[in-house]
């Protein structure tokens, strides 16, 4: 924390508004918005989707797509002078140069015909009038500043040779590279895995001291913001709905919006919920492995063992989560379980039927048992069916007459808690929460013993997504179904799960009751991932109850 | 779920679907490459239907006396039925005296059936074969190097060696240039498929038990029609432009029969003194070819913006 009253700001938002294009649902997407980012300060600016975050954010680098957002009032301030009034030349000469940028998603942003040292290189002859040897002194230097192994090397790589935290290291380098005073970083870390983002925060966190950088950290993770956060602005729909440094709005909230928000998130306690240990076997499996690749007719052999000996076990009435980072085989383990890819080798029982290598003739009869929810709520249902058709084709495929698949699927909306008269919608009249809703539905309408979440609840909001992971578990309960919960999120599996498996690199590398794996984790994977996870000595779910008690 | 939420999709008509159907149906009619196209391809088939009614005579009937006569010659003219009347060469006549003006307008009808017959067989035989090797995996290799090897071909020596081995005639025409035409479609429509059969509502579809030709026909074929219409009226223009060619280099719809490539290929050898049998069935000719691009230039862009900056 900085004291405001001595030194100017160094960004100054007032009072800006943006309108939206006509025919939109609000008529501002920022509506008079106040922040000002002092000197060494890091504001975060936290919303859901849709609440003008971003805007704001493009709004100060006069970035907004033009025609279709326009500032319609207020000023932003960046050293005194307003950059909505600046001309398109001085922008340029602006960006860059006083205030940069870094994205979500490091490899769309970032050309990948040209090498890093390149992409740099271009910033600095944009800019200023240093000469061939100093510019490289320069590059090796950021990249050395953005603790980047082997700078030479890093400035000849081309973006797609690089990891997803070293691109974003590279975006960071040429953001910082002509030590601009504001920082804006939207989502940097969103794309990236807990371990790789934990790194990264602790560069933004570094860099911003040593350069006495004034950072604009947009993001939706109140773990992030627990972890970064010098201040903290709340948004929704446009407005800044509560504003204060970041330890008391996120103890001590006063507005019930994000009361709400903080109360969402979910807590790293399991939830200790007591477990029917007798309760029958749905899904075991069997040294499951995987293997991809292998050679076809015309390509080399080049096999990726994306599982490997991974040996689970769901019983009825309980969840099992399979967490871990991205490309730790967690996915592939839940697709071969509902046989989308044929496992390579192992055994899966469901019950007692082992349907690793069952034919399609057979799996037929046994794919109405299992039953699979997808992340991408946008995606999972097709744009061109209504709803119900989609929920009802399970059922009509084996053999249910239409009347009472729609008489089911009305049912099923209200159990979803969604409008059973909205069967006859296309699925882009829904939200995301509600399409999610609604694959849910479709998945119970097959009356499934077991339920696969992948990722069900990543793509949503946090207050949506403690609705549908309330809906879940109610579900679960009352169904009496058996549940296999995907997740990278370690808050959500310790609210969900029963079990837990941790995955790395293909195996299975914790295995236990959720309440043991958190609290005592044995592996030095599982040790690090918890210790990676954001705001983890911040309890959110108990402190909101304590605010709103 | 909030109230308010529920409300918003309430307020969200049923009848969304159909009105979004008819912008599109707004923006074709709105968009100018569509509508010249339309109405431009629309004249030249009413015109070929109704050759016999535009004051034609029959297009094969010989005047020795009346040969290479410039347009607009008046010639007091004795006809097969007996009859005789004042009748104007528009287009002038050819080397045995024929009425170049039917013979152009009779030889729109082959220029244009040719490109509609091509256009709808390589669609529909492109259009399976496409969607049963994107979908299948162990069929697609063996598919798509066959579908290879048909491209190693020129189109148009292929279509000459088909022509060689059989009579020549409309059928034979028609078959040679779609055979060429069929990998190109069977490719777009693979790749569109490669791409749907990843989308989770295939899985999802999958995992409910749907068969295939099912998840084919409900999931995967209403994403191909969009661009299918608009290869189809690329296939048809090239179409029309290989069957010209196809008659002027005299391997073709036999010559008694009136192209407007073989009306040209009889017109070449006097060429230089009277233009007018080449120039004639050349301006029908670039004036189709333009109309159905322009058409297919235009439902690109409505049907599928995406595309636009891909072609």
């Amino acid at each position: 924390m900085t004291d405001q009253t001595s030194t100017p700001p160094i960004l100054e938002i007032d009072n800006l508004t943006v309108d939206l294009p006509d025919g939109n649902d609000r008529r501002h997407a920022v509506d008079g918005v106040s922040i000002s980012v002092g000197p060494r300060e890091i504001v975060c600016l936290v919303g859901e989707s849709g609440s003008g975050k971003s805007v704001t954010a493009f709004s100060v680098m006069g970035l907004l797509p033009k025609g279709q957002l326009t500032p319609s009032g207020g000023a932003i301030r960046l050293m005194g002078e307003n950059v909505l009034e600046a001309s398109d030349e001085r922008l340029r000469e602006l960006r860059g140069a006083r205030m940069s940028m870094i994205f979500q998603e490091p490899m769309t942003a970032l050309n990948p015909t040209m090498t890093c040292g390149d992409q740099i290189e271009e910033v600095l002859t944009t800019h200023t009038s240093l000469d061939q040897a100093a510019r490289e002194a320069k590059i090796l230097d950021i990249l050395e500043q953005v603790q980047l192994p082997d700078p030479p090397r890093m400035a000849a790589s081309y973006p797609h040779q690089l990891s997803g935290g070293q691109r974003q290291r590279i975006m960071i380098a040429m953001a910082l590279v002509l030590e601009p005073v504001l920082l804006i970083a939207d989502e940097p870390t969103t794309a990236l895995d807990v371990t790789t983002q934990e790194q990264i925060l602790k560069l933004i966190k570094d860099i911003q001291r040593t350069h006495e950088t004034a950072v604009l950290f947009i993001t939706h993770d109140f773990g992030v913001v627990a972890e970064i956060a010098d201040r903290v602005a709340v948004m929704q729909w446009g407005k800044v709905v509560e504003e204060g440094p970041a330890e008391a709005v996120l103890k001590r909230p006063h507005e019930p919006y994000t009361k709400m928000l903080i109360g969402a998130v979910p807590s790293f306690t399991p939830h200790g919920r007591a477990r029917e240990a007798k309760a029958p076997v749905v899904l075991a499996t069997d040294a499951l492995c995987k293997t991809y690749g292998g050679g076809g007719f015309f390509q080399k052999a080049r096999a990726v063992n994306a599982a490997q000996d991974v040996s689970i076990e769901v019983r009825r009435g309980e969840t099992l989560g399979i967490v871990g980072e991205s490309g730790s085989g967690k996915s592939t383990v839940a697709r071969c379980i509902a046989r989308l890819i044929d496992p390579t080798s192992g055994h899966i029982y469901l019950h007692n039927d082992d349907i690793a290598q069952a034919s399609q003739t057979r799996l037929r009869a046994l794919r109405r048992r299992v039953q699979i929810i997808f992340q991408d709520p946008y995606r999972s249902l097709n744009p061109r069916r209504t709803v119900g058709a989609s929920i009802v084709e399970g059922p009509m495929n084996y053999g249910m007459g239409a009347k009472e698949a729609y008489e089911r699927a009305r049912s099923l909306m209200s159990l979803v808690r969604l409008d059973p008269g909205a069967l006859d919608r296309f699925p882009h009249q829904f939200s995301g929460g509600q399409r999610q809703r609604i694959c849910i539905a479709r998945a119970l309408a097959m009356e499934p013993d077991l339920l696969i979440a992948d990722e069900a609840v990543s793509a949503l909001d946090v207050s949506v997504q403690a609705q549908v992971l309330e809906l879940l578990d109610d579900i679960r309960r009352r169904l009496d179904l058996a549940m296999l919960f995907i997740t990278h999120d370690l808050r959500v599996a310790a609210q969900v799960c029963d079990t837990v498996a941790v995955m790395h690199r293909g195996r299975v590398v914790e295995y236990g009751e959720a309440a043991e794996v958190f609290g005592n984790p044995q592996h030095d994977y599982t040790r690090a991932l918890f210790a990676a996870a954001p705001g983890r000595g911040f309890d959110f779910g108990s402190a909101a109850a304590l605010a709103a008690g | 779920m909030t109230e308010g939420t529920e409300n918003l999709v309430d307020s969200a008509a049923s009848a969304d679907a159909a009105s979004r159907r008819a912008t599109v149906w707004e923006q074709l009619v709105r968009n100018p490459s569509v509508m010249f196209g339309a109405i431009v391809l629309g004249l030249m088939v009413l015109m070929a239907l109704c050759a016999p009614l535009l004051d034609t005579m029959d297009p094969s009937s010989i005047d020795p006396a009346w040969r290479n006569k410039n347009p607009g010659v008046e010639h007091l003219k004795t006809f097969s039925d007996g009859t005789e009347r004042e009748w104007t060469y528009r287009m002038g006549t050819d080397t045995l005296g024929r009425d170049t003006y039917s013979r152009v307008i009779y030889g729109a009808r082959v220029s244009l059936a040719v490109g509609i017959v091509v256009a709808v067989l390589s669609l529909a035989i492109g259009l399976v074969i496409g969607l049963v090797s994107g979908y299948i995996r162990w069929l697609d290799t063996i598919v798509m190097r066959v579908m290879d090897g048909l491209m190693a071909i020129p189109g148009i020596l292929l279509a000459i060696a088909l022509v060689s081995l059989a009579d020549a005639g409309l059928v034979t025409v028609i078959l040679a240039i779609t055979i060429p035409e069929i990998p190109r479609v069977v490719r777009l429509v693979r790749s569109i498929v490669l791409s749907i059969r990843e989308e989770p509502y295939v899985e999802a579809a999958i995992s409910v038990g749907t068969r295939v030709p099912l998840i084919l026909i409900r999931h995967v074929l209403p994403n191909t029609i969009a661009p299918l219409i608009v290869q189809g009226t690329y296939i048809c223009a090239s179409a029309i432009l290989v069957e010209a060619i196809l008659s002027f280099l005299g391997v073709g719809i036999p010559p008694e029969t009136p192209t407007w490539g073989n009306i040209m290929a009889e017109g070449r050898l006097l060429f230089r003194v009277y233009p007018h049998n080449i120039m004639f069935p050349g301006i029908f000719l670039a004036i189709t070819v333009l109309a159905v691009n322009m058409l297919g230039d235009g439902l690109r862009d409505t049907l599928d913006p995406r595309m636009r900056k891909r072609l």
